[in-house]
């Protein structure tokens, strides 16, 4: 295996900027890596031809004297959620299969303009919709850690593909936990910006007040150079904030070099780590909690009486914009058209379509959405959920006021079996309560490798949440956690994971 | 389609109040749309003034035009509306091919503008205040044409095409409030009405305001309830009236309607109806019923509207005047008698007059030709006036004949020229060849050859009997394809016949 | 106790216009009764004091400036049609009237 591909991009980023290696080997790598594992992990719906071009015009660049930002030629997968004008975007959807868009998302668009060469998009649950990937309508990406199970979901891809050292770098989406869920479960990192932090324009959407973009990565300094990349304010998306931010590597670079948790307030969510909660994440959990203390934090326990409604508003919410957002795929202007038999009006022509072209999971997420708008539901179910969503943003106003940052468990368990919780929705939908809050509230959320949970030998992630806008302060956190982590272990956690490429 | 029976209009009115309602909906002229960078254009080729937004592809999202919103806020001004303190987006979700998102942005419960009055005035002078009840901002949906079976209409059509160019175009909608005690003035008061929102929105600047292309659509209300009864009626909703004409005929047409089933006992369903210009009828749509529901939500991709105290005063301040004092200055500028006045009011001329003035016509040269000639031809061709002929042509028309070089007979023939899109009347009288023959010397060769086809003819005028010189101006006339001025060759035969 | 109908599963697919089938709707007529009945507990906390939350991060008057930007060409419009002519999208017949 090409040493290349174990790097962390700002490795890479080193190595590239002192012309130890090019972008091209770097890409090649990675494409060769993809090409010996990714039958097995299924993270890619759609490897780059281009990526290789893209690669040798930075090299030209970086040969011509021109200046380039820190992650210029290194590849970065794309989840499929995000369009791209040179491959397709379906969106993990039979309904989108093929498309072609002709503009590329704000976020891909900046991440070409910082010289990042896309290597390929990822698999996903359909349109976003799922906690294992297993929903995508192209098959299940397998978790690395162990291939019978689940990646997490709806950016298992993105995770897998990282966690797999297929790419680096991987953008996710997160409505309610698509791109920290995954993480915890592949053993890697994964933010939520604050909402509006980072441009929701050519992200296909899911449920439009909740979804935003972020980096998927192994290491926080990564997903902080990325981070820098794709914020900032998007005028064409109207939720886009104005802020100036800081840097993001920078903090995490300031966390990484020691000091950072002295003094920090680290508040314990009492309602996320009790009931429900595997053994060996809790454990972890603690631990890390042990480990902060030791190294200066002060842990406050505080409680969100409200977050136990979270999981409630949010499949209330959620499938009410979608139904909505999903509306558009009704074969007129682009995507699958299926006539049914003898032809049929547009309205039965939508229909079929809509019917052969969704799988279950969408089908059940529209109608349930449908429901909780229809006339005579509306105050009773969106309205109510839209009611604790401002409860919940109160808890986390009440708990920041005494602590810095808020942390807990990103999920309930390691990864499960694939097909275990298939039938049974409810028990899927309870994967995000850890996650779920911070998308209703809008504030920024990481989540962060912490070790292996004794029992089954699988990953197990913390997440760190901040208030609103105070994206740096996860970053900071997040890299000095993870300085001690390494320190402890001596190497990533991913150097735990399997070989893979063996079959 | 069955005929429907009518009931005598008096008749009607003896038995049943009408109650009215009107939803407008004005199509902003900014030059970008509603939601998208895409040009607000009019006419050009089919799905080529579209963005991503307007097609509603995966991963767009719409941003509001400041423009449209800054506009709205003075209608709803000049409406006498309140200004919403804070105003939202929400989503009016129903499947329809031309509507790309099969969502429309609109605002449902929190209108940029509510609760206001406009003030109409009737024939006779008088005056109706007409209660608004919002006005809301929303976007236009795209354009279908429906191809194969024999009407060209969407029944029986084999399949339909459509443009997207019209999707996401900034709507206004004014909803009125129920408009009671209208009575026998009911079809008036519905195109008066409409013809001063259009005057409004034209004094406005802020639409070009031309029902036939659809700037300005009504979808008119009716009820009926019996006279006595206080509980409402069921109302119909007709929409498709593309004209201030059809406004009026379609009004009294659905109070005719109803009243015939509701006095035989029968009940009105609760529908929307569509008017034909053909046949000056409304046909059954669809049902009104629980199917229809929007399921309507706060649009999530869009921030709410609080319009500053400071911007709302500086629009305030730039309001034009009231229509009914617009009225009163017009009237008095341009001299007009009150019958003369109303000829045009009525006619929904106002703006089409004084601008025609406003290019350097008389104002007697522009009442005439606007309520005359053009509402002639505009009538028999069931279109508004101003569709026909633009007000600067019309006062060039005026112009060609002030200067003699057009008589009335062959002004109208350029009118004609101008209406059938030859060009500006300059261009018709050069292509026809139609300007008066001034030239006296081509005048008395024709008068001579007239003259000696009639001998009988010039004997009588020499002998006094002038008013025989009839039929030589009629042979002249002819002559000259009635390029002349017939009062001056009446002069030159008899000068001819020495009687001068 | 949401106790959700086949009617009604039935009528929310033809909303949202899919043709569901038969062993569709009842499945998913049960689903969505244990759905709703879990997640109706939002109604307990929802009292008419609290305040509905639309956007997680207030924003107001965000606007863009009347002014042309880039559009898509008609062949770009029109790249991803399932069924055209030269220069519009291409429907079958509609069932119902004019909008």
């Amino acid at each position: 295996m090409s040493e290349l591909i174990r790097k962390s991009a700002s490795e890479l980023s080193e190595l590239l900027s002192s012309g130890e290696v090019s972008s091209v080997e770097v890409t090649r790598a990675h494409l060769d890596r993809i090409e010996a594992v990714d039958g097995e992990v299924a993270a890619f719906l759609h490897v780059s031809s281009d990526a290789l071009d893209n690669a040798r015009s930075i090299d030209e660049r970086r040969a011509a004297g021109d200046a380039l930002g820190p992650l210029a030629g290194i590849p970065l997968a794309v989840k499929d959620v995000l369009v791209t004008t040179d491959m397709p975007s379906t969106s993990g959807s039979r309904i989108l299969e093929g498309y072609m868009s002709p503009f590329d998302a704000t976020v891909v668009a900046k991440s070409r303009a910082a010289g990042l060469v896309p290597i390929g998009k990822t698999n996903m649950d359909e349109f976003a919709m799922g906690s294992s990937t297993e929903h995508s309508a192209y098959g299940p990406t397998h978790n690395p850690w162990d291939l019978d199970r689940i990646p997490g979901g709806s950016g298992g891809g993105s995770a897998a593909a990282v966690a797999a050292f297929e790419a680096p770098l991987a953008l996710g989406s997160d409505t309610g936990g698509s791109i920290r869920q995954p993480a915890h479960v592949t053993g890697t990192v994964g933010v939520k910006p604050t909402y509006g932090g980072v441009s929701r324009y050519g992200a296909i959407a899911l449920a439009s007040s909740l979804d935003q973009v972020g980096p998927v990565t192994r290491t926080v300094l990564d997903a902080g150079l990325l981070h820098d990349v794709i914020g900032g304010h998007d005028p064409l998306d109207s939720t886009s904030l104005r802020d100036e931010w800081p840097s993001m590597a920078a903090a995490a670079r300031e966390g990484a070099a020691g000091g950072a948790l002295t003094g920090l307030r680290v508040g314990v969510v009492s309602q996320l780590s009790g009931d429900g909660f595997q053994a060996g994440v809790r454990r972890r959990y603690e631990e890390a909690l042990a480990l902060l203390e030791r190294n200066g934090a002060e842990l406050v326990e505080v409680s969100a009486p409200h977050f136990e409604y979270a999981i409630a508003a949010y499949y209330l919410i959620l499938p009410a914009e979608a139904s909505s957002n999903l509306a558009k795929f009704d074969s007129v202007r682009f995507g699958m058209r299926v006539s049914p038999p003898g032809g049929g009006t547009v309205e039965q022509v939508m229909s079929a379509t809509r019917e052969a072209g969704f799988g279950p999971e969408v089908k059940r997420r529209i109608i349930l959405g449908t429901y909780a708008l229809s006339a005579g539901y509306y105050d009773a179910y969106y309205g109510s959920a839209q009611k604790v969503r401002t409860l919940i943003q109160r808890d986390f106003e009440q708990a920041f006021a005494s602590v810095d940052v808020l942390v807990s468990p990103s999920a309930p368990t390691t990864a499960f079996r694939l097909g275990e919780k298939l039938d049974d929705p409810l028990a899927m939908y309870l994967n995000d309560i850890a996650t779920i809050p911070a998308n209703l509230a809008g504030v920024p959320a990481m989540s962060v490798p912490i070790g292996l949970a004794p029992e089954d030998g699988l990953p197990v992630g913390l997440q760190i949440m901040a208030p609103v806008r105070e994206d740096a302060r996860l970053y900071r956190a997040g890299a000095a956690l993870e300085a001690l982590l390494l320190e402890q272990w001596g190497h990533g956690l991913l150097a735990e994971a399997p070989e893979l490429g063996g079959k | 389609m069955a005929k429907d029976r009518l009931m005598d209009f008096d008749k009607a009115l003896e038995l049943f109040e009408p109650v009215l309602g009107f939803e407008v909906h004005v199509e902003l002229n900014t030059k970008t749309k509603m939601f998208s960078a895409a040009p607000n254009g009019f006419g050009d080729a089919p799905n080529t003034n579209v963005s991503p937004v307007c097609l509603g592809l995966p991963g767009s999202l719409p941003v509001v035009n400041e423009q449209a919103v800054r506009y709205s806020i003075s209608l709803g001004l000049a409406l006498g509306c309140s200004i919403a303190p804070t105003s939202r987006f929400a989503r009016k979700n129903y499947f329809y091919p031309d509507l790309a998102k099969n969502y429309q942005i609109s605002q449902f419960d929190e209108p940029i503008a509510f609760e206001g009055q406009v003030d109409v005035e009737l024939a006779d002078g008088s005056i109706r205040t007409i209660p608004i009840e919002r006005a809301h901002m929303e976007e236009d949906a795209g354009k279908l044409t429906h191809v194969g079976g024999s009407t060209g209409r969407i029944q029986g059509a084999e399949y339909s095409l459509v443009d997207y160019n019209r999707a996401g175009v900034p709507l206004v909608e004014i909803v009125t409030k129920p408009i009671f005690g209208a009575e026998h003035d009911a079809p008036e008061l519905a195109k008066a009405y409409v013809s001063t929102i259009r005057d409004i929105v034209i004094a406005l600047g802020i639409s070009d305001a031309r029902m036939e292309r659809g700037n300005l659509r009504c979808d008119a209300n009716v009820s009926l309830r019996p006279r006595g009864q206080e509980k409402l009626g069921t109302r119909t909703e007709t929409k498709n009236v593309n004209s201030l004409r059809s406004v009026e005929r379609a009004v009294r047409y659905e109070i005719q309607r109803q009243a015939v089933i509701l006095s035989e006992g029968g009940s009105i369903t609760q529908e929307t109806r569509h008017w034909h210009e053909d046949t000056g009828s409304t046909s059954a749509g669809r049902p009104k019923s629980d199917a229809d529901d929007y399921r309507y939500f706060p649009e999530p991709d869009l921030l709410p509207v609080v319009p500053s105290a400071e911007l709302i005063e500086e629009l305030r301040a730039a309001l034009p005047e009231a229509p009914a004092i617009r009225r009163r200055r017009l009237k008095e500028s341009w001299g007009y008698t009150d019958l003369e006045f109303q000829d045009v009011a009525n006619g929904g001329l106002l703006v089409e007059v004084e601008q025609t003035i406003a290019a350097g016509a008389t104002p007697a040269a522009a009442r005439k030709w606007w309520t005359g000639e053009i509402s002639r031809l505009a009538n028999a061709a069931g279109v508004e006036a101003v569709s026909l002929i633009s007000p600067e042509n019309v006062a060039a028309l005026a112009r060609l004949v002030d200067d003699g070089t057009l008589t009335d007979k062959l002004a109208r023939q350029v009118l004609e020229g101008v209406i059938a899109g030859e060009g500006t009347p300059e261009e018709v009288v050069e292509g026809r060849g139609l300007a008066v023959v001034s030239d006296d010397g081509a005048l008395i060769a024709a008068i001579d050859d007239a003259l000696a086809a009639q001998p009988d003819v010039l004997a009588k005028i020499q002998d006094g009997k002038v008013q025989a010189a009839g039929a030589v101006i009629g042979a002249v006339m002819k002559a000259m394809r009635g390029q002349a001025d017939a009062a001056r060759v009446r002069e030159l035969i008899l000068e001819r016949a020495g009687q001068a | 106790m949401s106790e959700i109908s086949e009617e009604q599963v039935a009528h929310l697919a033809n909303l949202a216009r899919i043709a569901l089938t038969p062993e569709e709707i009842t499945s998913l007529t049960t689903e969505l009764d244990q759905i709703v009945d879990s997640i109706a507990k939002v109604q307990e906390v929802a009292t008419p004091d609290v305040p509905a939350t639309s956007h997680p991060v207030p924003l107001q008057n965000v606007f863009r400036d009347d002014v042309v930007g880039q559009t898509l060409t008609r062949e770009q419009a029109l790249a991803n049609a399932p069924e055209r002519t030269e220069d519009r999208f291409k429907v079958s017949a509609i069932l119902g009237e004019e909008q």
